[in-house]
């Protein structure tokens, strides 16, 4: 039963105002205090990674250099990328909306590991603070790829800096995948067996073992660079028998399954928000949790394809390629789940709902279009165009920006027994849904007529589809800027929520809203399936 | 699940036989054995002594399956790493240089410039 | 709400539950280093596959009795680890304290030869670098292997300085009583670190040491 129908009350005493002093904020150990701690964090990455993107994209409104040197441009997109993918959509959804709900959602009173939760977000802390000095003392111009042997001998800028920002963030996300795992496997509450768990829970367990298996590896290939360019003893280099595509194997080993680390949440997110807005429980539950493991594990096997045009073996690329489209195939699994989860649905298009729908469409042009990028002979056209930057824009923007903001909203009423505003947010939807449209499909064009990425200066043909591209942008940050405006008002002045504004299930509705510190009064016996909706309009009935 | 406590024995026993296996990988070492065959039985003493200490003196032979899967699938993962990797080096050298692949000169030119005349 | 049993943290409702956590969370972080580890160990195989015989002449320059002396220290040292975890299982305070100390003590000898082949790299001028000077064929391939050889080791005693930090700790702690055959979670997930860094060497050993044993491409 929705509380929105009825008189909503906040509980005396919950998890916000259980200690008020900025120690008991930094000293925390409850997961929903460290959620808001890396919420914090994450969207001042956000921000500071929006700023240079506009930058960006103010830069490509003209054919030349004109606002920016291409030294400095080199620099901007090297930033824009490295605090996107390394500061915002690794932690944001396993940091924010992982540390809050993986505990509640087993029915647990933390994680397994209180105090390494903490020390997470001081490890990814001491990442920014790297990252920053990096940007401060002039930043990086290697692109967030730090391919040797410019970034170990010829870049002037501060790649080991920045690479060990890199490093903190990435050992804070191993951190956080250890405690998930184990919380998972050890902390269930009594009934809550593999199958009852919600499929948000499932696309963690999953992402948590690409952190761990995959994240390692990048660390050292960072450890391999600083070492190149610290001490200045060649480990890629040429001359003394060493192999750049090593460092890319490395890289791209890790990197590759990091953006399944990006997607697997936000699909989680999709999961809990398609059933909840349609009334319907999902549609094949097993299908979409042992797809979430499938794209995990088949993640691993296809980084090569980040080197078809670096002259890795064109056999070993053929491998590359074929493994790459298997994993497109669980993706779409979810995809049509999910349509039949909608399907004789009773649909609302409350805000959150808004961001699935949104997600829908870009994930499957993004996802759609890395079908394109995985065929080798189409990739040696397309690498390193704006159709690459269209690609991974669509399934990491219109993916993982969009359903963060929807998890983000859904959940929000829970984190802080308070609505946003509802009108205001879906106006904040669509804008964000048409702005990122505008910015990117250009980018599809761009890139197939040749137009090459990672330059300041392009021929002066492309302008007119830089410029809407542009345009596209300004909607998006007015977008993606709003949300954290109303969102911070609606702390204070927001309608109060009550324990289910929504009438979902799941037993993170079970409890107040705040929760309390402990998170249940009791500890809650599971006894029913995930999305018992048929069970729930059973109930109201009678 | 109760605490599997070893006796004093066994662990002597695996320190034993872990002394053994590094005379051994030694002396192997010294008896040059044809390439790759040497390398085989480097790795396989050095298996055979690190699954002694995960057995024993990490007490795996007494813990959960959890415990042993994510053993394995370290290790299996490694093994991709590697195993892949070395896909691309070892393959690099079926690819030929002789031949190049296009033989018709490619004519470079900027887009929006006129087509070269023939 | 609030237990009785101490040493038992607030979110878990049982020692089993903890210690099992506890274990299961060592075990993933050692799934990790092993990738970590086996990044280096990527780099080392391809490179050794490219340049097998430069290779051979780097790994004849290095010391075999010493890095025998050291795998039977390190080993050892192992022995010496799971005693003293069987002396917390069996709640003999005493020989907690002797068995980690004899840990710290061989993990302390391992180092002190690992700076004596190291200095004697460095006055043999087989430090990667400017420094570096080898009269063989091909120079920069055996570079190469040392600079493997340095990062890789390098890495290891790292992980066994801080291994050793944290056996002072626990040297500590167990003088004060704080491990019982009920909880001693520390001293046995500190156990499976210790282990997994002794399994490191059981495999640096033979790919650093024994490649040109005996004399090169005999």
């Amino acid at each position: 039963m929705s509380s929105l129908t009825q008189t909503a009350s906040m509980p005396e005493k919950h998890y916000l105002n259980n200690g008020t002093t900025l120690k008991s904020w930094l000293l925390t150990v409850d997961h929903k205090r460290i959620a808001l701690l890396y919420l914090f964090s994450v969207l001042v990455m956000f921000s500071i990674g929006g700023i240079f993107a506009i930058l960006i994209r103010l830069e490509l409104l003209t054919p030349q250099a004109d606002m920016v040197t291409p030294d400095v441009y080199n620099r901007l997109f090297t930033l824009h990328g490295v605090i996107m993918i390394l500061f915002f959509l690794i932690p944001a959804i396993p940091g924010t909306l992982g540390n809050f709900l993986v505990p509640i959602m087993v029915g647990a009173k933390d994680l397994a590991f209180p105090k390494i939760n903490l020390l997470s977000w001081y490890v990814f802390n001491a990442g920014v603070i790297l990252a920053v000095a990096a940007l401060v003392l002039g930043g990086v111009d290697t692109g967030w790829t730090f391919y040797t042997p410019f970034s170990t001998t010829f870049s002037n800028s501060n790649v080991i800096l920045a690479g060990l920002g890199a490093f903190m963030a990435g050992f804070a996300s191993i951190l956080t995948g250890l405690n998930f795992l184990v919380t998972i496997h050890r902390m269930r509450a009594p009934g809550m067996t593999w199958f009852r768990l919600p499929l948000y829970i499932w696309s963690h367990y999953a992402t948590s073992i690409i952190m761990i298996l995959g994240t390692p590896v990048l660390a050292i290939a960072i450890v391999l660079i600083a070492v190149e360019r610290g001490l200045g003893v060649g480990i890629f280099d040429p001359n003394i028998g060493g192999d750049p595509l090593l460092f890319q194997h490395l890289f791209w080993f890790y990197s590759h399954p990091a953006v399944y680390v990006m997607i697997l949440p936000a699909m989680g997110i999709i999961s809990e928000i398609i059933a909840a807005f349609s009334r319907q429980r999902i549609f094949g539950y097993h299908f979409v949790a042992f797809s979430s493991m499938a794209i995990a594990i088949l993640g691993f096997l296809v980084w090569g394809h980040h080197l078809y045009v670096s002259s890795q073996s064109v056999y070993a690329s053929i491998v590359f390629s074929v493994l790459t489209m298997l994993v497109a195939v669980p993706s779409a699994v979810k995809m049509f789940n999910w349509s039949a989860t909608l399907f004789k649905g009773s649909i609302s298009f409350d805000t959150p709902m808004l961001y699935a729908f949104g997600f829908f469409g870009l994930f499957t042009i993004g996802g759609l279009t890395g079908i394109f990028c995985a065929t080798l002979g189409l990739d040696v056209h397309i690498h390193d165009t704006y159709f690459i930057v269209a690609h991974f824009h669509y399934v990491m923007v219109g993916g993982t920006v969009m359903a963060f903001f929807g998890g983000l909203h859904y959940w929000w009423p829970k984190m802080t027994g308070r609505m946003y505003p509802e009108m205001l947010a879906r106006i904040a939807a669509i804008a964000t849904f048409i702005g990122f449209n505008t910015t990117f499909f250009p980018q599809f064009l761009l890139g197939y007529l040749g137009m090459p990425r990672r330059y300041a200066v392009y021929p002066p043909e492309f302008q007119f589809l830089n410029i809407c591209s542009t345009l596209g942008a300004t909607i998006l940050s007015v977008g993606a800027a709003l949300p954290l405006f109303y969102l911070a008002w609606s702390f204070k002045y927001g309608r109060k929520a009550g324990d289910n504004p929504w009438g979902a299930t799941g037993l993170e509705w079970e409890t107040t809203s705040p929760p309390p510190t402990f998170n249940f009064d009791e500890t809650p016996v599971v006894d029913r399936d995930p999305y018992d909706y048929a069970h729930l309009y059973g109930q109201q009935e009678s | 699940m109760g605490q599997h406590i070893l006796p004093v024995r066994t662990y002597l026993l695996v320190f034993g036989s872990l002394m053994v296996l590094t005379v051994l990988t030694v002396a192997a070492a010294f008896a040059h054995f044809a390439h790759p065959w040497d390398d085989v039985v480097a790795l396989s003493i050095a298996i055979t002594k690190a699954t002694l200490v995960i057995l024993f003196f990490m007490h795996v032979k007494y813990s959960t399956r959890l415990t042993s899967f994510v053993i394995v699938s370290a290790f299996v993962w490694l093994a991709i790493l590697v195993g892949i990797t070395a896909i691309d080096f070892a393959a690099r050298a079926e690819q030929t240089t002789e031949q190049p692949m296009s033989v018709v000169p490619l004519e470079m030119r900027a887009i929006g410039d006129e087509p070269a005349e023939h | 709400m609030s237990h009785a049993q101490p040493g038992l943290a607030h979110h878990f409702d049982s020692y089993e539950q903890q210690k099992e956590s506890s274990s299961l969370g060592m075990w993933i972080f050692l799934a990790q280093e092993i990738m970590f580890f086996g990044g280096l160990f990527t780099a080392y195989l391809v490179y050794r596959y490219l340049h097998s015989d430069a290779f051979a002449v780097g790994s004849s320059l290095l010391d075999i009795k010493l890095g025998c002396f050291n795998t039977v220290v390190l080993i050892g040292s192992s022995l010496t680890m799971a005693m003293a975890v069987r002396a917390a299982q069996t709640g003999k305070k005493q020989q907690i304290v002797t068995y980690l100390i004899l840990t710290l003590v061989l993990g302390g000898v391992f180092l002190g030869v690992k700076t004596v082949e190291y200095g004697a790299k460095w006055e043999h001028h087989l430090v990667p670098g400017d420094n570096f000077h080898a009269d063989v064929a091909e120079p920069g391939h055996v570079q190469l292997f040392f600079v493997l050889y340095f990062i890789m080791t390098g890495m290891h005693a790292l992980h066994m300085i801080i291994g050793m930090a944290i056996l002072l700790y626990m040297i500590w702690r167990a003088k004060q009583g704080a491990y019982t055959p009920e909880n001693h979670n520390y001293v046995e997930g500190f156990g499976l670190y210790w282990h997994f860094v002794d399994i490191i060497w059981i495999f640096l050993f033979p790919l650093l040491y024994l490649l040109g044993a005996g004399g090169v491409g005999a």
